[in-house]
């Protein structure tokens, strides 16, 4: 098919020397693509039927729902959580009443990394940038009252996802909730920690392993679960462009889809329980077309490479946050402004559910007043806009699909180009991934310095300020109501069931087998989360980075 | 006597893995000439200052964002002096709300950096290097 009048090039060339040609300087993207100044028919190659299709269809350029958004709008979450389970779980209860429809919990740094909050050594960050769980206890006393059959939850957990994921499966146990029925997701990307969060605690093949452990888990117990949601976001954080983004999530997905299917899983059973956790910066049509570029990668990996036959497997289903490191500690309102933009990137790429930072997170965790501005970005867009009318709006855009046929390109070539050179484990590994991650946060930099990339505030029209007045303060009593919990939940447990318990955690992973029933129990007899963290830890030992990455 | 680079030791203290800051500035103050070591993630406060120590460097550059600034630059820097090794300047970088600015500086610390350009903080250790008349 070809829309172009055969005399259209010659035009276009008559046009551009007359308008153009010496008089305007070209840019780039953000990932550093050309941009042409004007994008016509000539732009606009292949077949629609094979590149772009009609929604809910391969290659799923433009949805993977026939109806999108015309039949539900995406899912709002607000990530958050603070101080104790206490604190935070009164603050879900106000944010189910205003609307959200799907919780978000972000954890304190101790257990995110395996640690008991009476644990002097990190005691000082108990609470800070998350709530603190130290045992089952703490996980009921967070859900109580919220009806884990309605309310689906996504944990941004990684390192002890099968901890947590079984604190989940006893919640729902106590609630008279089976397994089968709870909804949700852990984020359980363990490969991203070693190369852009940091929160890694095992070494990579037994990390690797303890994740084919939930996934056997979730198929068979909790079928409607989504056990990993592989993170771009933080890769992007990292400094990593939009290119990056994908290709790496996308190894790092690939990694995990091969590891489920040499233990057995079947591919149809187990990719469609994938999902994406992205992000959007302020490269608006960029980011459009990535999200587009990454839904037609996905659907051929899947289909050509991995020779999935369940169309669900081929469906790229993504959640994705606005970018925290496109906020700016200056002028902190003009964040809001940020979050809109970023946020119609991403449903006009057809996002399955988006949050959106506020606007003090460039200063601290963010204040209610701050999330409720946040969440209204969202409801503004989905009921007042119009953008959610008709599904795929700017398909057609010669800009748009010109640009989603540049980024397939070099995401493919980007994940090839790893492949060839041993894969994703040995490139994080031996530090390749962190060195080319480097070098994009310094170019970065560079450029805002040298002034090629603006931020406003940060090296353009910049003011006087004030320090902002109303920031997320925490309070230091935090610390010790959550070890006085601590305490009372391991006075009122049974210790010769933990210590038992424990043993057979111990066991499991001696043995190599998959360690969610001995969690289960573990967590069921009450134990720490440091307890359990700490039996992987002397069977699988602790990973360290490679340094020489500079 | 031939003068040798300014050495800092850019530190990640407890638990938080956001490390784009740290090797950033690494990587920075490498170019600029200095010598660097960067500590990697997830250390103790205790081998944090051993490192700075049986380095023997002139600045420790504490990259923090997980809200324990304060009480962290406070206990580095008391283990700093109760090992002699009080010439060892710290500073502070990473999430810190300004409202703490002035506090780290009256625990000892020389500079805060928070969200600060990188060009501000490369120029910053360029003057202390000539400062200390490296």
């Amino acid at each position: 098919m070809s829309l172009t009048d055969p005399k259209l090039a010659e035009q276009f060339g008559e046009w551009e020397k007359a308008n153009i040609v010496g008089k305007v300087e070209p840019a780039t993207t953000a990932s550093g693509i050309p941009v042409k100044p004007l994008y016509t028919p000539l732009d606009f190659k292949g077949d629609y039927t094979d590149k772009l299709g009609f929604p809910g269809e391969y290659p799923y350029t433009r949805g993977v729902y026939p109806q999108m958004y015309l039949s539900k709008v995406w899912t709002m979450r607000t990530y958050s959580g603070y101080a104790t389970a206490k604190e935070t779980n009164e603050y879900y209860k106000q944010l189910i009443k205003q609307g959200v429809n799907g919780l978000s919990v972000a954890f304190d740094l101790p257990t995110q990394m395996g640690y008991d909050s009476d644990n002097p050594d990190i005691e000082d960050e108990v609470g800070r940038v998350g709530v603190a769980i130290d045992s089952l206890a703490d996980m009921e006393l967070l859900f109580d009252g919220i009806p884990l059959d309605k309310i689906s939850t996504s944990f941004t957990i990684n390192a002890i996802t099968p901890i947590i994921l079984a604190m989940y499966v006893a919640v729902g146990e106590k609630q008279g909730v089976p397994s089968e029925k709870l909804t949700g997701t852990t984020q359980n990307d363990i490969l991203k920690e070693y190369f852009s969060r940091g929160a890694y605690i095992f070494p990579l093949v037994p990390a690797l392993k303890m994740i084919g452990d939930t996934y056997e888990f979730c198929s068979k117990r909790v079928p409607k679960y989504v056990p990993v949601s592989v993170c771009g976001y933080h890769i992007r954080e990292t400094g990593a462009n939009a290119i990056q983004e994908i290709a790496y999530a996308f190894l790092n997905a690939m990694t995990y889809i091969e590891n489920a299917v040499e233990r057995g899983l079947d591919i149809d059973k187990f990719a469609p329980r994938i999902s994406f956790n992205l992000t959007a910066h302020m490269d608006f049509f960029e980011e459009v077309a990535k999200f587009r570029a990454a839904r037609r990668i996905w659907a051929r990996i899947l289909k050509e490479q991995y020779g999935a036959k369940n169309p669900r497997s081929w469906k790229f289903l993504f959640f994705a946050g606005t970018g925290g490191s496109t906020l700016t500690a200056q002028q902190p309102d003009n964040n809001i402004i940020r979050g809109t933009l970023e946020s119609l990137a991403v449903v006009l790429g057809g996002c399955q559910a988006l949050s959106v930072n506020t606007k003090d997170e460039g200063h601290a965790i963010p204040t209610p007043e701050a999330m409720l501005i946040a969440l209204r970005t969202q409801q503004i867009i989905a009921l007042e806009s119009g953008v959610t009318n008709t599904v795929d709006p700017l398909a057609g855009s010669y800009y748009v699909e010109s640009l989603t046929d540049t980024l397939e390109e070099k995401i493919v070539a980007m994940i090839d180009e790893i492949q060839a050179r041993g894969g994703m484990v040995k490139s994080i590994e031996d530090g390749y991934i962190q060195r080319s991650i480097l070098r994009e946060a310094m170019k970065f930099e560079r450029d805002i310095e040298s002034g090629k990339r603006i931020v406003i505030g940060v090296n353009s029209l910049q003011i006087e300020e004030k320090p902002p007045i109303h920031l997320h303060s925490w309070d230091s009593n935090t610390v010790r109501d959550q070890q006085q919990r601590l305490a009372e939940a391991k006075t009122s447990r049974n210790q010769t069931e933990v210590n038992r318990t424990l043993g057979v955690l111990r066991q499991a992973a001696l043995n190599g087998e998959n360690i969610m029933d001995a969690t289960l129990e573990a967590v069921r007899a009450y134990a720490t989360v440091g307890e359990m963290t700490g039996v992987l830890k002397e069977v699988f030992g602790t990973f360290r980075e490679p340094l020489d990455i500079f | 006597m031939a003068k040798r680079p300014l050495k800092v030791l850019i530190g990640k203290p407890g638990l938080d893995g956001h490390d784009r800051g740290a090797k950033v500035v690494t990587r920075a103050l490498m170019d600029a000439g200095m010598e660097v070591v960067y500590s990697g993630l997830h250390c103790s406060l205790e081998n944090l200052v051993i490192m700075a120590v049986d380095e023997d460097v002139d600045i420790l550059g504490l990259s923090l964002l997980n809200g324990a600034h304060v009480s962290y630059s406070q206990k580095i820097i008391n283990m700093l002096r109760d090992r002699g090794a009080e010439d060892i300047a710290v500073t502070v970088g990473g999430n810190i709300p300004l409202a703490d600015y002035e506090e780290l500086k009256k625990i000892g610390v020389l500079e805060v950096f928070g969200n600060a350009s990188l060009s501000k903080v490369v120029a910053f250790f360029e003057k202390e290097a000539e400062k200390k008349g490296h």
